[in-house]
């Protein structure tokens, strides 16, 4: 036990999780306490001790469920129940058609029926995923396989036929069809659950878990993430920026102490016997930076330039006013879609269907943008402006239009560029992040929520 | 070490006598902290019950709950001990003809009976068990933090002046966060962490009918499902377990025996703060003749 525990734990480390020492000293003596055989207050008493974050959960959950769920049954069922299935569904399950299958499944869902489900689950896996032993997959594919034969979606509906008549009661059918929807979800866990298990059977727990192993939220590069991993970051950015507004507005209420206090230091010398012993301070009111966003949205940074967009407005309280452009060879000013509506995410889809971007060909031309940008805005850009500019310097070969920025880095206080391109790619082909280099402050590598958090973070403290 | 929970399902039971539903995941951590006599760490939304575990738990094992409410520039005076300095002064004054050695009067001035105690210092001092709760610990800043730390590793607080106050007994421990600041890791890492979640339809109908004992059945039942359907929606604030009991009262003291379409529309402002997310709300559950039957699923990524 104690070496699977260790296994366990270093794979955690090895996941990106920072587990300490001490806490997996607790993890091993809260152990004793419970009785392991109980799954789940083993998982429980494991994440508490050792998870304290709960953006790290899920990551916590798929090492646990390779580590100990899966292997909760006697392994040579399982090796045996693999090489049926590897009999192309032969055996007990062969003569049954999907059809049938999905009879028994919509009955077992409609009762809600664990057991059945479960094994109707194994039985479907069996008979459509198709698992071919020692391939190195995490079962995406097998999942998608099985799923694509039971057409989850299509059992909903039938099950939907199947319910009592709702007689025009909308609130009654969309509360039946929810729950459904629930147990659907379960199902698709369930068939989840039975792939890996196999797969944890046929190789091993360490293999499985190395090919099960993710990016955490804060690691996942904007430029490559799947949807699932986009939906996980959406919902971590809120609370994010909320953390960091709150850090950044503490930090500058206490910087600085201001010029002393007169009056509160003499109504604080009362308590001494008239003894000024506690000098008070006046805080400060330091002026917030206003903020100019000129993005790229050609296709490549695309979800770059959104998320970032989110971001910054989230944490528009933290500036004193924020405006936004973008861009991919024609700019549009998209500060209005903000203002109308105080749903960001709304904003940023209307800004995907009706900002004007495309000027000729909808290929990036910095240069044009730019040039429209200091033709139309120079004035507006004071000594109190940062200028954040997004995107890759990927310039299909058009003129940079650098000078643009040298003139503005003479008017704003900082022009910043964030670069979504790992730092090794810049300059090479039509990037010409260098050239844009010199009239900027600063030029930062910005592929994941960590690195845009700490630049956020710069540029608020002005 | 009390024990004062023999297993994990009796935590369950225990705390559902005084009308806590706890869950497994909540069950085992407040088991666990009992047993390994540490700290928890209750995160999650804001109204799902977190300060209300531990009045639960005080209760349930015939504690006394002290509170610490953290608030920004929270510091050692409010929370671990000051010297009452004004009762100092009129020792010393009381004291002037006598003319007393200076050393002997130091000892006295700053013996325990000139020591005013906060919240910290008297859950370690009391002989009675009590369980301490240190709520909202995420709104105090990062250095005041470390203030806890004696307190929740050692369970002991060194006053210079008096040497080290060791406690009589372990307290059940919890610290509560909205999570509006990540908290440092060497306070993490001296606590059990727990987070809460809105719960599921099930537990959250059995909730209003424990809050609410004189609701219905049916009528609690829609209210869970309805409320679960609108923390389905992208909202800024998705409604709290106290505000679906409010709801539920709302609903009752209206009379209403069953939730329909009309009635979300006219009370929904119970359950949601804010503007947008109220008209989006609306939307959604206004009948709309044109929506296709099965929507919901029909929109499913798989």
């Amino acid at each position: 036990m104690l070496d699977s525990l260790q296994g366990f734990v270093h794979e955690l480390r090895t996941a990106g999780l920072p587990v300490s020492m001490t806490e997996n000293l607790d993890a091993m003596r809260a152990v004793e306490h419970i009785d392991i055989a109980e799954r789940e207050v083993f998982r429980e008493v494991l994440g508490s001790t050792l998870v304290k974050n709960h953006r790290h959960r899920r990551a916590f959950d798929t090492v646990f469920d390779v580590y100990f769920s899966l292997w909760a049954s006697n392994p040579e069922d399982e090796l045996a129940a693999t090489a049926r299935g590897e009999l192309s569904g032969g055996g007990a399950t062969g003569d049954i058609s999907p059809e049938e299958i999905a009879q028994m499944l919509i009955d077992a869902l409609l009762n809600m029926d664990r057991d059945a489900l479960q094994r109707l689950a194994a039985m479907a896996v069996s008979k459509f995923a198709g698992i071919e032993p020692g391939r190195p997959v995490g079962g995406t594919y097998y999942l998608y396989r099985t799923l694509r034969q039971l057409d989850l979606n299509a059992l909903g509906a039938r099950m939907m036929s199947q319910a009592a008549p709702f007689e025009g009661d909308p609130l009654k059918e969309r509360f039946q069809s929810e729950e459904y929807e629930r147990r659907l979800r379960d199902l698709r866990e369930i068939i989840e659950t039975e792939i890996r298990r196999r797969l944890v059977a046929d190789r091993g727990v360490e293999a499985m878990a190395r090919t099960l192993r993710k990016p955490l939220p804060e690691d996942v590069d904007f430029m490559h993430a799947s949807r699932d991993e986009m939906v996980s970051l959406q919902r971590v950015i809120v609370p994010l920026t909320r953390t960091l507004a709150a850090r950044l507005a503490q930090r500058r209420r206490r910087r600085h102490r201001g010029q002393l206090d007169f009056r509160r230091t003499v109504r604080a010398s009362l308590s001494y016997g008239g003894v000024p012993a506690e000098p008070k301070f006046r805080h400060p009111h330091p002026s917030k930076p206003e903020i100019m966003v000129v993005a790229d949205v050609s296709g490549s940074v695309a979800s770059f330039a959104r998320f970032t967009l989110q971001f910054v407005y989230a944490m528009a309280s933290q500036f004193s006013k924020v405006r936004s452009w973008v861009f991919i060879d024609g700019i549009d000013e998209i500060t209005r879609f903000f203002d109308e509506s105080d749903d960001v995410l709304e904003a940023v889809q209307r800004v995907n269907s009706e900002a004007d971007v495309v000027w000729v060909d909808g290929h990036s031309d910095y240069g044009h943008a730019l040039e429209i940008f200091h033709d139309r805005h120079l004035n507006e850009v004071t000594p109190k402006t940062s200028i954040i500019i997004l995107g890759d310097a990927r310039n299909n070969y058009h003129a940079s239009g650098s000078w643009v920025l040298e003139a503005l880095g003479k008017r704003a206080k900082h022009v910043y560029w964030l670069n979504p391109e790992p730092i090794g790619y810049w300059d090479t082909g039509d990037s010409v992040i260098g050239d844009y280099a010199n009239f900027c402050d600063g030029v930062y590598e910005c592929r994941n929520l960590r690195q845009l958090q700490s630049f956020v973070t710069t540029v608020a403290e002005g | 070490m009390a024990d004062r929970f023999g297993t994990v399902d009796q935590v369950i039971e225990d705390l559902r006598k005084v009308d806590y539903l706890a869950d497994a995941s909540i069950a085992s951590v407040v088991y666990l902290a009992d047993r390994l006599e540490k700290p928890i760490l209750v995160e999650g939304p804001a109204g799902v019950g977190k300060t209300e575990l531990a009045k639960a738990i005080a209760t349930t094992t015939n504690s006394r709950l002290i509170r610490l409410q953290c608030y920004e520039g929270l510091d050692e005076a409010k929370a671990l001990y000051e010297w009452n300095y004004k009762k100092q002064l009129l020792r010393i004054q009381a004291d002037r003809e006598n003319e007393t050695e200076w050393s002997d009067m130091e000892m006295d001035i700053f013996s325990e009976q000139f020591l005013l105690e906060r919240p910290l210092l008297e859950a370690i001092r009391s002989q009675e068990p009590v369980v301490l709760l240190i709520d909202e610990v995420d709104r105090v800043e990062i250095e005041t933090e470390a203030l806890l730390l004696e307190v929740l590793s050692d369970f002991q607080v060194s006053i210079p002046e008096l040497g080290t106050i060791q406690g009589t007994q372990r307290p059940i421990v919890l610290l509560t966060s909205n999570n509006t600041r990540e908290l440092s890791e060497a306070l993490k890492r001296r606590c059990l962490y727990l987070h809460i979640d809105y719960p599921d339809i099930e537990r959250e109908k059995a909730i209003v009918k424990v809050r609410v004992p004189e609701i219905e059945e049916e009528l609690a039942e829609q209210i869970a499902q309805v409320v679960s359907s609108i923390r389905e929606l992208d909202l800024k604030k998705a409604p709290s377990i106290s505000e679906t009991i409010d709801w539920a009262r709302t609903l009752l003291f209206l009379g209403r025996s069953s939730v329909s379409a009309e009635t979300i529309g006219d009370t929904l402002n119970v359950l949601l703060k804010y503007q947008s997310d109220i008209a989006k709300a609306e939307k959604e559950f206004t009948p709309n003749p044109d929506a296709k039957p099965w929507g919901s699923i029909a929109k499913r990524k798989d």
